[in-house]
């Protein structure tokens, strides 16, 4: 069975900034792969490569065995791209893009219509269909813009940053469409810098940091990679958190994170949930007011720390964030 | 959720997409985006018709030309300079369409690549014939009248397509450049003194040393005598020195030049995305 994306040694610069530093990385047939790192950590340049937009430095790239150096047309019939930015046209109605794309895939005009009506139905778009797109949300023009990457049938979904920009609702909204594709059989390769997206999206992951694959499995692997579980414990009031840190900290031998604002207090500890009742009795004993206290699998953002010792961005409070201003716009480093 | 629930199948291309094909495409796409911001129509239009009335009427008494009359050898030169003006359009929407990710989009399909091009230029070519047209009519309107037969006017206006294909590759090699429409239109503004250092708007025998030099052998100076030649006759042909064939001649070898140079530098640039 040939794998879908087979990544070697991948390079590619700008100047003197390094993109990609050797980046390896396979996807399997029938996976959702999701590509997860920092801003600047290689994602969308990654992307890029594999859609057959730029030419790489080194390495080798194949996209269902073909080679995007010798064979990009091949490649190109294989793919469907979604950018960063929502690609549609704001003057045609959502149906007009999509058959525009179809077209453009080499459909004909009875099989572009008839795939149109298809995705449409898909993005749960109908209604909208033959409005034009400028009167659309954000989180419309995005569906529209995963349906154009659709509309030809490809084998390999390519989204780059699908939700970035987009309220917490559009987003959910998103990640049931592309929820909906991989039912219907679609290989995904995707890139985030959330880790609940790359968590509930993808069969797979890749860590990436600067040009450099660092980590890779299913979110359960990689949880387990970083090993121990965790005990958190959500104190009553700030003034308790001194006493159970360090009563959690006898316990573990570690050091103990605090979070004041949500007064949580966690630290990680080896064994299973056999011990946790015994903890438990013992922080009861204390006489800080816990509201309750839960072992856990570490979340990925503690994964990532693990792996690469740095944080991961945090998702902002709203859900919100300017989008691409660190970003060169497209096509710019050349 | 209605994403989930679809059963339909999509079927997929049976052939490769031609040339021509994705050519029309992409064409088709740009004019509807024309045709559907008004602003671009009717802003543009506006600003052709100031200009024309301004020179026609507030500086066009000033001007005095030899043996024919100013709106008879302004009209020509406004109308192929209005060929420039155009372009600039060209070079924001080629600028626009790097920037939000189009072109992209388009480079990734299975298509000919260089129909992302050719169906820009045959876009903006058809457009560049609507507002030509648009300005001949004001043209008449503000009194400006044939000298010639109708077939040379005919070719005048021919002639004037041929400009617009031509200066596309300029315009289209500048947006990819710029890589964003507010850069783009930076760019654009170059087309003034271009415009305005030529036989466009007065005889190039009033202008001074070394821009009468610069003016008498830029291709706008060649396209717009080309023209007032072809529509004015022998008044224009005495004005200007020579025979219409002259102009011709040499202005349609400017595009060639123009064509030669930008049509691969466009192409390349495109290629390297």
């Amino acid at each position: 069975m040939t794998a879908t994306i087979e990544a070697e040694g991948l390079t590619k610069r700008y100047g003197k900034t390094v993109a990609l530093d050797g980046l390896d990385l396979v996807a399997e047939q029938g996976q959702v792969l999701a590509v997860l790192g920092p801003n600047g950590a290689g994602k969308t340049t990654f992307v890029r490569a594999v859609a057959t937009l730029l030419r790489l430095d080194g390495g080798t790239l194949r996209v269902a065995g073909h080679d995007v150096r010798s064979e990009p047309a091949e490649v190109r019939r294989q793919i469907g791209l979604a950018g960063q930015f929502a690609a549609v046209e704001p003057t045609m109605t959502g149906r007009e893009n999509l058959e525009m794309v179809a077209r453009l895939f080499g459909q004909d005009i009875a099989t572009a219509r008839a795939n149109t009506s298809i995705v449409l139905g898909q993005m749960g778009l109908e209604e909208a269909a033959d409005r034009l797109v400028r009167t659309y949300s954000g989180g419309m023009r995005r569906k529209l813009d995963l349906g154009a990457s659709l509309v030809g049938a490809p084998r390999l979904l390519l989204l780059d940053e699908p939700t970035t920009g987009l309220d917490p609702r559009s987003r959910l909204d998103l990640w049931d469409a592309i929820r909906g594709l991989v039912e219907g059989g679609t290989d995904v390769l995707l890139t985030t810098q959330y880790l609940d997206e790359a968590d509930h999206l993808a069969s797979n992951i890749v860590i990436v940091d600067h040009g450099k694959a660092i980590a890779n499995g299913t979110p359960a692997e990689l949880k387990r990679r970083a090993g121990r579980n965790v005990i958190e414990a959500h104190v009553r009031t700030n003034d308790d958190i001194p006493v159970v840190a360090r009563a959690l900290e006898r316990l573990s031998g570690g050091e103990a994170t605090v979070d004041e604002a949500t007064r949580r207090v966690s630290i990680g500890v080896d064994g299973e949930g056999d011990h946790v009742a015994t903890w438990a009795r013992m922080l009861e004993d204390l006489s800080a007011s816990i509201d309750d206290i839960a072992l856990r699998p570490p979340k990925l953002d503690e994964v990532f720390l693990a792996l690469t010792g740095q944080a991961l961005e945090e998702e902002p409070a709203n859900g919100q964030r300017k989008r691409g201003r660190s970003k060169a716009p497209a096509g710019a480093p050349n | 959720m209605a994403a989930t629930t679809t059963t339909a199948r999509l079927s997929p291309a049976t052939q490769p997409t031609t040339l021509l094909a994705s050519t029309l495409v992409v064409a088709r796409r740009a004019l509807r985006k024309f045709m559907r911001t008004p602003q671009l129509v009717v802003l543009g239009t506006i600003q052709g018709v100031m200009f024309l009335l301004i020179f026609r009427y507030v500086f066009g008494g000033a001007i005095g030309v030899r043996g024919i009359d100013y709106v008879n050898f302004l009209v020509p030169g406004f109308i192929t300079t209005g060929v420039l003006f155009g372009g600039m359009g060209a070079s924001i929407a080629m600028a626009e369409d790097m920037e939000q990710g189009f072109v992209d989009r388009l480079r990734s399909l299975p298509m000919p690549r260089s129909s992302v091009l050719t169906g820009r230029s045959v876009a903006d070519t058809l457009i560049q014939a609507w507002s030509t047209t648009l300005m001949v009519i004001v043209g008449f309107a503000v009194g400006f009248r044939i000298h010639g037969t109708v077939g040379e006017a005919i070719l005048a206006y021919l002639l004037l397509i041929v400009f617009g294909f031509a200066f596309e590759w300029l315009f289209l090699t500048l947006g990819m450049v710029a890589g964003n429409a507010q850069a783009a239109q930076g760019m654009a503004l170059l087309v003034f003194p271009f415009t305005f250092i030529s036989s466009a708007f007065v005889p190039v025998q009033t202008l001074p040393g070394v821009l009468k030099v610069i003016a008498e052998h830029q291709p706008i100076t060649y396209m717009v005598n080309a023209v007032r030649a072809l529509t004015q006759g022998r008044a224009a042909e005495i004005l200007l020195g020579h025979p219409a064939s002259y102009w011709v001649s040499r202005s349609l070898l400017w595009c060639v030049v123009l064509v030669a140079i930008f049509a691969p530098l466009a192409i390349g640039r495109y290629r390297r995305g």
